[in-house]
């Protein structure tokens, strides 16, 4: 064993790069779940999200015009769920997990001319003098844009659904949907534009992998990061700082067992490989322990004749 | 995420069992258990491949279908199960995981032969077969070996089985006879396909001091992650990954299987089939060596080339002691090779690695 060969730098650094896919994705549904929609099709759209933006991002040279292309793209996709369960009164559980499916076999397809293609790279951000200062510079201030906009975005999903009235809207809908048709509200539309967020979100956590994190395209490549970042949202009782700091707790510990392994310690590895999940499962049932509850709608269809 | 794989399993095989209505009887139905999906780019390419070679050798006399994604153990019993329902006369299942399924589902349909990748258990219907990948890895040691700076190998590991400790104690005794301080740090990624994960796992071996890479996993994320630090080489795993040729892909082993699903098949068609264990390498070509790039040496790559010559024609054994076990305990005398038996059960390190194997 030799713990010596672990950088606590460079492990805390790869932590906020690793995180970054689930807490984009998570972020997404819990505005989508706030809304009272149950989408279980976030594996389905980041995958989309992934090939879309690589397609983007391999054509223009841009990687960030990448994402906004795997932002359209999650959210186009995400165009036909809220067809199925707003329009058609479809199921949610099951139109979600046919999003899912579709969404795997949709990215298969496109991505089978760029296999093997690399994509162009994502620049850090040059933050000039903060990047320097020792172990905070390299730490916090020496990533891609992409880590610090899905920071941004926690922050603002956060600040909108408890400060503002757009948020309150968003909220009533999700907790009655009844009572706030009763007053006068769209649901539909509220709904609509919520699930649209969540595509845009989670199709931004797909390019990250395929732009950034591995980067090149390999179909399948999300393996699982949806149905993780659909979990976080439950655990972290549908409030957006604790998506963040499961997102994190997930990612860092991911990254330290990996290096654990590297540095030969003798925890068997079997504990290792499954304590991202079972600590950040603890934690945030612990966190969870106050009264908080899922929003009142989720799940059920709306239909104005109610 | 086996939520995911169970749900597309299902649509998968409800889509087979309409398809299998249309068909005609007369044909010789051929189906596929797939770990990973045909574009992995690796271990299920490959099958995928050897699959099409199949179709276009027999053309109208055969059907194909395959299933993709199929998670190891309950999963893919029904989807075998589903396959043997639709009139499937021989099943190939290619993952380890995939053996208790293989035995259940075949004990239930005695007239359908079954095909289990790297198993070893067999019964009157089941035959298993393998490619002896350890040859190939021998030959990726020595030129691993040779060309590490650092002295420092990483390897990552999928799951602790037989056949993957086989490939890193022949990867590491080749490495340590042409570099007597080579270190190997292997990391367990517990997944066969996970992108992500195995670009993670090769930064940090990279960020620990490991100049080369080797994977035992099924994607080419690791070469990935190898190009994006530069100065690290890798090898393609299962298949050529040529398209990071020269650097950071210096050779590859490539599974050829087209030639013995095209025999396998043509056995069923003429009644000939039997149960059998086949595990060829290198002298047969169900294992080959991509191409050396220019990246290695010229001495190192006519060593490598030697050695695959020697190891197709059998004058030379990847294990031949003398060999001691991780724990000092002798294991081949001088001059002795491994028998199949120990190296089909192999469940210990050479002398020299480090680490335990998870149990």
């Amino acid at each position: 064993m030799d713990l010596s060969v672990i950088n606590p730098i460079l492990l805390l650094a790869a932590l906020m790069s690793a995180a970054t896919p689930i807490l984009l994705a998570a972020t997404g549904e819990l505005v989508v779940e706030r809304s009272g929609v149950l989408n279980l099709g976030v594996e389905g759209m980041m995958i989309v999200g992934a090939i879309a933006g690589f397609i983007v991002a391999v054509h223009t040279g841009s990687p960030a015009l990448g994402f906004i292309g795997a932002a359209i793209g999650g959210a186009v996709l995400s165009l036909l769920f809220v067809f199925l369960t707003q329009v058609a009164l479809a199921n949610q559980v099951a139109s979600g997990l046919g999003l899912t499916l579709f969404g795997l076999g949709l990215s298969a397809l496109m991505g089978q001319s760029y296999v093997g293609v690399k994509p162009p790279r994502m620049a850090d951000m040059n933050l000039g003098p903060l990047s320097d200062i020792p172990v905070l510079g390299p730490i916090l201030f020496s990533h891609d844009a992409m880590v610090y906009i899905g920071l941004l975005i926690v922050a603002g999903v956060w600040a909108t659904l408890k400060y503002t009235r757009a948020g309150l809207v968003l909220r009533a809908v999700g907790e009655n949907h009844d009572a706030a048709h009763a007053l006068g509200y769209k649901v539909k539309r509220i709904r609509t534009l919520a699930v649209m967020f969540g595509g845009a979100c989670a199709g931004m956590g797909g390019a990250y992998i395929s732009l950034i994190r591995v980067p090149q395209w390999t179909e399948g490549m999300t393996a699982g990061v949806g149905w993780i970042a659909l979990a976080l949202v439950v655990f972290a009782s549908w409030k957006p700082w604790r998506v963040l700091l499961g997102a994190y707790l997930f990612g860092g510990i991911t990254q330290l067992q990996l290096n654990l392994q590297g540095a030969g310690v003798a925890i068997p590895v079997e504990y290792l490989a499954m304590s991202p999940y079972i600590v950040t499962i603890i934690v945030l049932v612990i966190l969870s322990a106050d009264k908080s509850r899922a929003p009142g709608s989720l799940g059920r269809i709306f239909h104005a004749s109610h | 995420m086996t939520f995911t794989k169970l749900m597309a399993t299902a649509a998968l095989t409800l889509g087979l069992a309409t398809g299998a209505y249309a068909a005609g009887d007369e044909k010789t139905k051929v189906g596929f258990v797939f770990v990973g999906p045909v574009g992995d780019g690796g271990w299920t390419y490959e099958h995928n491949e050897a699959r099409l070679a199949v179709e276009e050798e027999f053309g109208d006399k055969v059907e194909t279908v395959f299933v993709e994604s199929v998670a190891e153990g309950p999963d893919s019993e029904r989807v075998m199960t589903q396959m043997a329902l639709d009139g499937a006369d021989l099943i190939f299942t290619t993952s380890f995981g995939y053996m208790d399924p293989t035995i259940n589902v075949a004990a239930k349909f005695p007239d359908v032969k079954f095909e289990h990748a790297t198993g070893y258990k067999r019964a009157e219907n089941v035959s298993t077969y393998s490619a002896r990948f350890y040859e190939g890895r021998a030959i990726q040691g020595h030129i691993a070996g040779s060309m590490t700076e650092s002295n420092i190998i990483g390897y990552i590991g999928s799951f602790p089985i037989p056949e993957v400790i086989r490939g890193i104690n022949s990867a590491y005794i080749h490495a340590k006879k042409v570099n007597p301080d080579v270190q190997f740090k292997i990391i367990w990624a517990y997944t066969w396909f996970d992108p992500a994960k195995e670009a993670d796992a090769a930064k940090v071996l990279i960020e620990q001091g490991a100049d080369v890479i080797l994977q035992h996993t099924d994607s080419t994320a690791p070469q990935a992650a190898a190009q994006e630090a530069g100065d690290v080489i890798t090898f393609g795993q299962a298949s050529d990954m040529i398209q990071y040729a020269p650097l950071p892909r210096v050779s590859s082993i490539i599974d050829d299987w087209a030639p013995y699903y095209i025999a396998r098949t043509k056995a069923v068609m003429d009644g000939t089939w039997t149960s059998t264990d086949t595990w060829d390498g290198i002298g047969p070509g169900m294992v080959g060596i991509g191409e050396i790039s220019d990246a290695v040496p010229a001495e190192v790559k006519a060593e490598a080339l030697e050695l695959k010559d020697k190891i197709a024609s059998g004058e030379y054994h990847p294990f031949t002691g003398p060999l001691k076990k991780q724990d000092g305990s002798d294991w081949l005398a001088e001059g002795e090779t491994a028998d199949d038996g120990t190296l089909a059960g192999m469940n210990f390190y050479v002398e020299g690695i480090e680490g335990d194997i998870p149990q």
